[in-house]
């Protein structure tokens, strides 16, 4: 790329090593990367606490009942971690009308005739790797979308079955909203479940983000992992985009 | 016909004592307070008995046995005695025509005022074959005496909800009676229900002579309101984390919660674990072994019974979705080990295009 119009240092630098310009673009706002780690925290304790509450293992053996409660307190921060992560949730659909255009919720439908081409310039880039460069969206790319799309799908699954759950022992009406969810799913035996086996979507979605988020800032090498803490990406200037 | 309880009582030689002690139990059993048995007393001296039908289909009258089995025995005695069982197939004498007759006079004497106890579900496969009184199937008569019926009462698991007989793949089409009947209809599942629950359900409509309330799969909220769970006297050993990790070790033998070999208490909506069975004496986890859920829809397809999680379909019995997970899990991982390595071997390659474009570009 020219390095006109940015001075004689910039020229030679692109000679020697750094031949492109970049251009900073304030990406994710703070409300979207303050969602972003609210939401990590309370997954990883909804995932952890949740798989505990199927699996219980053992602490403490031939103790009395009195002295500990421990599995109370499992269970404690899966429920409170839940009521965050439901209402956390629910800020980010809303930042998804007013936020930016990286946030907005036009982000995770591929409705557009590009963010359908760019599904599969980024299947040939992170699935095939056949090609390992070339533009990719700024924000979420359309996949990425997508499978967001999908997992808030799974949010909503969790959250309605959670409370379906939770409901039986809770008085407070958000989760009474959801006690027509048990007949439906023929019992408690169904709900607990299903609520059980998408935890493991959840295992397998953090193994494939995370993964995904140090690849991309590898092939892209414009700041991908920073950015979620930061906030900033950088963009290639083309030509004439001053 | 025509007689009220206490008359019908003093004619079996029942004392006025014996009356008024049925009378205060009637009247706690259907929830009312000390007061209320004033109310019992009058509506028993005056009210006409309701004649009672108790139809068996699908069934093994555990329901039955249970009923008999209540620890209040003048409670049953005089229920038996005072309710007009007009017909019952394993309690009445008559048979043959003769019962036949007493079933279609009980409906056409007391339209709109008999109650009738169904045990067992209704089969609905090829035209109701697998069930038939009678010459006639089960799914007919019981929509014939249910038509005028003033209450309807599903007695146990098969009459709820299916229970074994609609346990996959459910060969007769076995069905539970409130899909098939369009009046509310008072679910009491268990394989059996407890006996003074029923009691209760059964005093409770001849006491108030309406339904209880019900929740919203049709269950008197007295008695499925909570978890068998959430009155269990192992509870506080959950919260501690305590439990019994194989049959017999030392945490069985000092009573920790049974959650961990499978007790379904936690789903199961039941009043085991406050009236208990037997007059009181236990209850399946009092006595060492997991609840197995039998007054949940579905326990026969939520196996095994010695595993907290149904297990996973299709994948066999000690599959669970904790084993499926894994399996996903570890795939993903090495999916992305794989990947990981691919991108790296081809890195200087990557780096090497990169750069190539970039100073074609420039």
């Amino acid at each position: 790329m020219s390095a006109s119009g940015v001075g004689a240092s910039n020229a030679i630098a692109a000679k020697v090593e750094h031949p492109a310009d970049y251009r900073r673009v304030y990406v994710w706002e703070l409300p979207v990367r303050v969602y972003h780690w609210i939401n990590a925290v309370a997954l990883v304790l909804l995932c952890v606490t949740g798989y505990l509450i199927g699996a219980p293992i053992r602490l403490f053996y031939a103790s009395e009942a009195y002295q500990q409660y421990w599995f109370g307190w499992v269970r404690f921060i899966h429920f409170a971690a839940a009521f965050v992560y439901v209402f956390n949730f629910l800020a980010r659909l809303y930042w998804g009308f007013v936020g930016n255009r990286y946030s907005s919720w036009t982000a995770f439908f591929p409705l557009k005739r590009a963010q359908q081409q760019e599904i599969v310039d980024v299947i040939k880039a992170d699935v095939l790797e056949t090609k390992l460069h070339g533009p990719i969206s700024t924000g979420h790319n359309a996949l990425a979308g997508l499978i967001y799309f999908g997992t808030f799908l799974v949010f909503v699954f969790q959250t309605i079955t959670g409370f379906a759950l939770y409901s039986s022992m809770s008085n407070s009406c958000l989760p009474r909203m959801f006690t027509w969810v048990v007949p439906l799913m023929g019992g408690e035996f169904g709900v607990r479940f299903w609520h059980h086996l998408f935890l493991w979507f959840f295992v397998t979605f953090v193994i494939i983000h995370v993964y995904l988020a140090f690849y991309h800032d590898y092939i892209e090498g414009r700041g991908t992992v920073s950015s979620i803490i930061g906030g900033w990406k950088f963009d290639r200037v083309e030509k004439g985009d001053k | 016909m025509g007689q009220s309880v206490w008359q019908s009582m003093e004619k079996k030689g029942y004392s006025r004592r014996d009356f008024l002690q049925f009378c205060t139990a009637a009247a706690t059993m259907a929830g009312l307070g000390q007061t209320g048995v004033a109310q019992v007393v009058s509506a028993f001296e005056k009210k006409e008995k309701p004649a009672v039908v108790w139809l068996h289909f699908q069934e093994c009258t555990c329901c039955s046995e249970s009923f008999i089995r209540s620890s209040h025995p003048i409670v049953v005695d005089a229920l038996l005695d005072v309710l007009s069982l007009n017909y019952s197939e394993t309690l009445m004498a008559a048979s043959g025509f003769q019962a036949e007759k007493s079933l279609n006079d009980t409906i056409k004497n007391n339209k709109g005022k008999y109650i009738v106890l169904v045990e067992g579900a209704v089969p609905t496969k090829d035209g109701g074959v697998y069930c038939m009184i009678g010459g006639k199937t089960a799914e007919s008569i019981l929509q014939t005496v249910a038509a005028d019926a003033a209450a309807v009462v599903a007695w146990g698991s098969c009459a709820s909800n299916g229970c074994v007989q609609a346990a996959k793949p459910n060969p007769t089409g076995a069905t539970p009676i409130y899909k098939l009947v369009d009046k509310p209809v008072i679910n009491v599942p268990g394989c059996p229900p407890i006996a003074d629950v029923m009691m209760s359900v059964v005093t409770h409509l001849l006491v108030l002579g309406q339904l209880p309330a019900l929740d919203s799969q049709g269950r008197p909220m007295e008695f499925y309101g909570r978890r068998v769970h959430d009155t269990c006297y192992r509870r506080p050993n959950y919260d501690a984390g305590l439990f019994v990790e194989s049959w017999d070790d030392e945490n069985a033998r000092k009573g920790y919660c049974l959650y961990k070999m499978g007790c379904k208490g936690p789903v199961t909506y039941n009043a085991c674990s406050v009236v208990k069975w037997n007059e009181g004496t236990s209850y399946p986890i009092q006595s060492g072994h997991g609840c197995i859920g039998c007054s949940e829809a579905g326990f026969w397809d939520n196996g095994p019974f010695y595993q907290h999680l149904p297990s996973f379909p299709g994948f066999g019995i000690e599959s669970t979705a904790d084993t499926v997970g894994t399996v996903v899990g570890v795939a993903t991982l090495a999916g992305v080990t794989a990947h990981a390595v691919v991108t790296n071997i081809r890195k200087h390659k990557v780096i090497a295009e990169v750069h190539a474009e970039e100073h074609k570009e420039s």
